[in-house]
């Protein structure tokens, strides 16, 4: 009998095309190549240049998200896009697609959405696969049992144009979450807990599997949100065996196998999860049953408190300090003092139907506070689609929120959509950067329910003082 | 790609620990379709004020760090996104070297891919670095050390092929390509779903 082995090691044996040596990486084959506007013209200007095509056209897909307008009149209405480098990169993306024979979903494609929420959705994302897209957040895509990572442009003109990547191999980080999440706290905050223990360069060079019983328990959309800030911890990847609520998720989507394939596809798919006894390289334990709702407080994920908390100490630690004078918080306050002046429910970590439903329950009779904009922003149209055949677009509006179209939105702020400066986000998004959603913008990430509860405020709020259990 | 052996270098030092892409060059500047121009946004948001002018007391608008080819950074540089705009910026602007206690994962290999070298160094060697500001080193790529004044010389990782790839200043699509006939043989035996 061969050694055990982990879910990373299976997928990265089988698609080696040309193994690493003492000199050179390996090259590994590429099942899903997904692409954006914005990561992409230089690598086809690359394929111009040197006269290529795009190798496998049919493991490609492009869907445009970062830069889009969510303004319905912008996207359906013909109105002038009102970046017109934004209206540039569409354009481009366009006329690469038809040049290249790439599937584009396009600007006014009912299908059309954020990368990593339409991948799932059209069941192309799938256990098994390697997925790349230049984008970090292809990490999301790793809750299927996939190995999926973010590239850069000169690796997506690698892959246009000979379907495969140069990779060194990557340990392993093995994240086991023992017992279930409490009520009232999400998966969000649980993967915010987990950046807050092991750091935001904790899994530089590794992959991480999550594993335990509150993993097990999770639904998709969870696993998805869990995966998806990988990246926030400095791993490339995070990946979650696939299971019952795997399969149960794919099957029937469009794009997923059908009939005798799909039976094929899911007995592949259950050899996948690592073996009994595997290896990690490095392995940490953190407790699901004691975590709380977790919001930041800082410049990066890390700088995370439960939201019961204080903001911690530090004076003194250059990093911190500096953090401070941006968020114009003081060492040792409340959280939940803390003002909020923008809420933002979306992006690819939490702009998936559940989260809306989420941030609905919690405004359901309720006003958003006087003086907070709350922008809610679908993360695909079909999510879009369906949260108003449920009605939840009317609890937004409402509660005096704005409802768009679906886009990356204010989770970067590269469409327009912005936090003005110096105004304070509760954001569902993954990315508390200084300026990350508009210059001087000061963004607190926070879970989908959290967010709706601190918009009805107008402060941070724990969400489970709005909604009765 | 430019063949490089060896930069030497006053350095510019900025001891901030984890400066993200997001800093590096702000999503704004995205909507950009070529490498072209973007030194003039690099750091943006720390460099210039609201007007656009260069705020004075930031390292880059001081009249010390120009010229300078060698950006000595806090632990944990270029996290966050994969934006290869962020090593576009920094070598548009004159940088050819990044040093480091840690080098964020995607950033670096989108260094290595446009031959921005990587300098990961250890934390004695870090603090000498960040207390010498200026300072005139040289990064060997050849023997893959980095050279300080006071005659220490300090090895720092980066694999073989990277290494040959900038040194030979050839880039590597072409030696994915000439692994046609294994790509070919992969995909006749892939399972199809
Ligand atoms: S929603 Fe945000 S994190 Fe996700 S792909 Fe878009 S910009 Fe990136």
């Amino acid at each position: 009998m061969s050694a055990p082995k982990t879910m990373f090691e299976k997928v990265w044996a089988a698609h080696e095309v040309v193994p690493q040596t003492a000199d050179t990486p390996a090259v590994i084959f590429i099942d899903l190549h997904l692409t954006h506007e914005v990561t992409s013209p230089q690598a086809f200007a690359l394929l111009r240049e040197r006269g290529l095509k795009v190798r496998r056209p049919d493991l490609t897909l492009a869907t445009m998200d970062h830069a889009t307008p969510t303004r319905t009149e912008q996207v359906f209405g013909g109105a002038p896009i009102s970046i017109d480098s934004a209206a540039k990169q569409i354009r481009f993306l366009e006329q690469n697609c038809k040049e290249f024979g790439i599937d584009l979903f396009g600007l006014q494609d009912p299908l059309r959405g954020i990368v990593h929420i339409i991948g799932p959705e059209l069941g192309v994302t799938q256990p098994g696969k390697t997925i790349v897209c230049g984008d970090s957040h292809t990490s999301t895509h790793g809750a299927f049992g996939a190995l999926a990572f973010g590239i850069g442009t000169t690796e997506v003109g690698h892959v246009f144009a000979t379907q495969c990547l140069l990779q060194n191999k990557p340990k392993t980080l093995a994240v086991n979450v023992k017992g279930r999440l409490r009520p009232g706290v999400t998966a969000k905050d649980l993967i915010l807990a987990i950046i807050g223990k092991i750091g935001v360069a904790g899994g530089t060079g590794h992959v991480i599997e999550y594993r335990g019983e509150a993993i097990r328990a999770m639904s998709m959309e969870e696993r998805m949100t869990i995966c998806n800030m990988s990246i926030e911890a400095g791993a490339r990847a995070g990946m979650i065996a696939p299971d019952e609520t795997t399969f149960a998720y794919l099957k029937g989507r469009l794009r997923a196998p059908q009939g005798s394939d799909w039976d094929a596809a899911v007995a592949r798919w259950k050899q996948l999860p690592s073996d009994d006894g595997a290896v990690f390289d490095k392995s940490v334990e953190i407790d699901a049953a004691a975590l709380e709702p977790m919001i930041t407080y800082g410049t990066n994920p890390g700088m995370v408190v439960p939201i019961s908390g204080r903001i911690p100490d530090r004076k003194g630690e250059p990093a911190f300090d500096a953090a401070m004078q941006y968020m114009g918080l003081t060492p040792g306050q409340a959280i939940q003092d803390a003002k909020v002046d923008v809420v933002f429910v979306g992006s690819c970590t939490n702009g998936r139907l559940s989260d809306l439903r989420a941030a609905a329950r919690v405004l359901e009779g309720h006003k958003v506070a006087a003086g907070v904009h709350m922008l809610v922003v679908p993360g695909s149209q079909e999510v879009k689609r369906q949260a108003e055949a449920e009605g939840l677009d009317q609890v937004f509006k409402a509660a005096g929120a704005e409802w768009r179209e679906s886009g990356c939105s204010m989770c970067l702020g590269m469409n327009g959509d912005t936090v003005p400066k110096g105004e304070y986000s509760v954001s569902t998004s993954n990315r508390n950067f200084e300026g990350r959603q508009g210059v001087g913008a000061r963004t607190l990430l926070a879970s989908p329910e959290t967010a709706a509860a601190s918009a009805v405020r107008g402060r941070v709020t724990d969400p489970r003082e709005l909604v009765k259990a | 790609m430019q063949p490089i052996k060896q930069i030497r270098s006053r350095t510019v030092v900025m001891p901030a620990a984890n400066i993200d892409t997001d800093q590096i060059i702000p999503g704004r500047f995205l909507t950009t379709v070529t490498k072209e121009g973007l030194g003039r946004q690099l750091f943006a948001d720390w460099r210039y004020d609201t007007a656009g002018n260069p705020k004075p007391d930031f390292i880059l608008n001081r009249p010390e760090a120009q010229g300078c080819e060698i950006l000595v950074a806090g632990r944990n540089i270029g996290c966050g996104s994969s934006r290869e705009h962020a090593p576009w910026a920094l070598q548009d602007y004159g940088f050819k070297a990044v040093i480091s206690t840690e080098i964020a994962d995607i950033f670096r290999n989108n260094s290595l891919k446009n031959g921005l070298v990587p300098v990961i160094v250890d934390d004695a060697t870090h603090a000498w670095l960040l207390a010498n500001p200026g300072a005139e080193v040289e990064v060997d790529l050849e023997t893959s050390t980095l050279n300080l004044p006071n005659g220490s010389k300090v090895k720092f990782p980066i694999e073989p092929f990277p290494r040959y790839c900038i040194l030979n200043g050839v880039d590597e699509l072409g030696f994915i390509q000439s692994k046609e006939a294994q790509i070919a043989a992969y995909e006749a035996r892939r399972p199809r779903a």
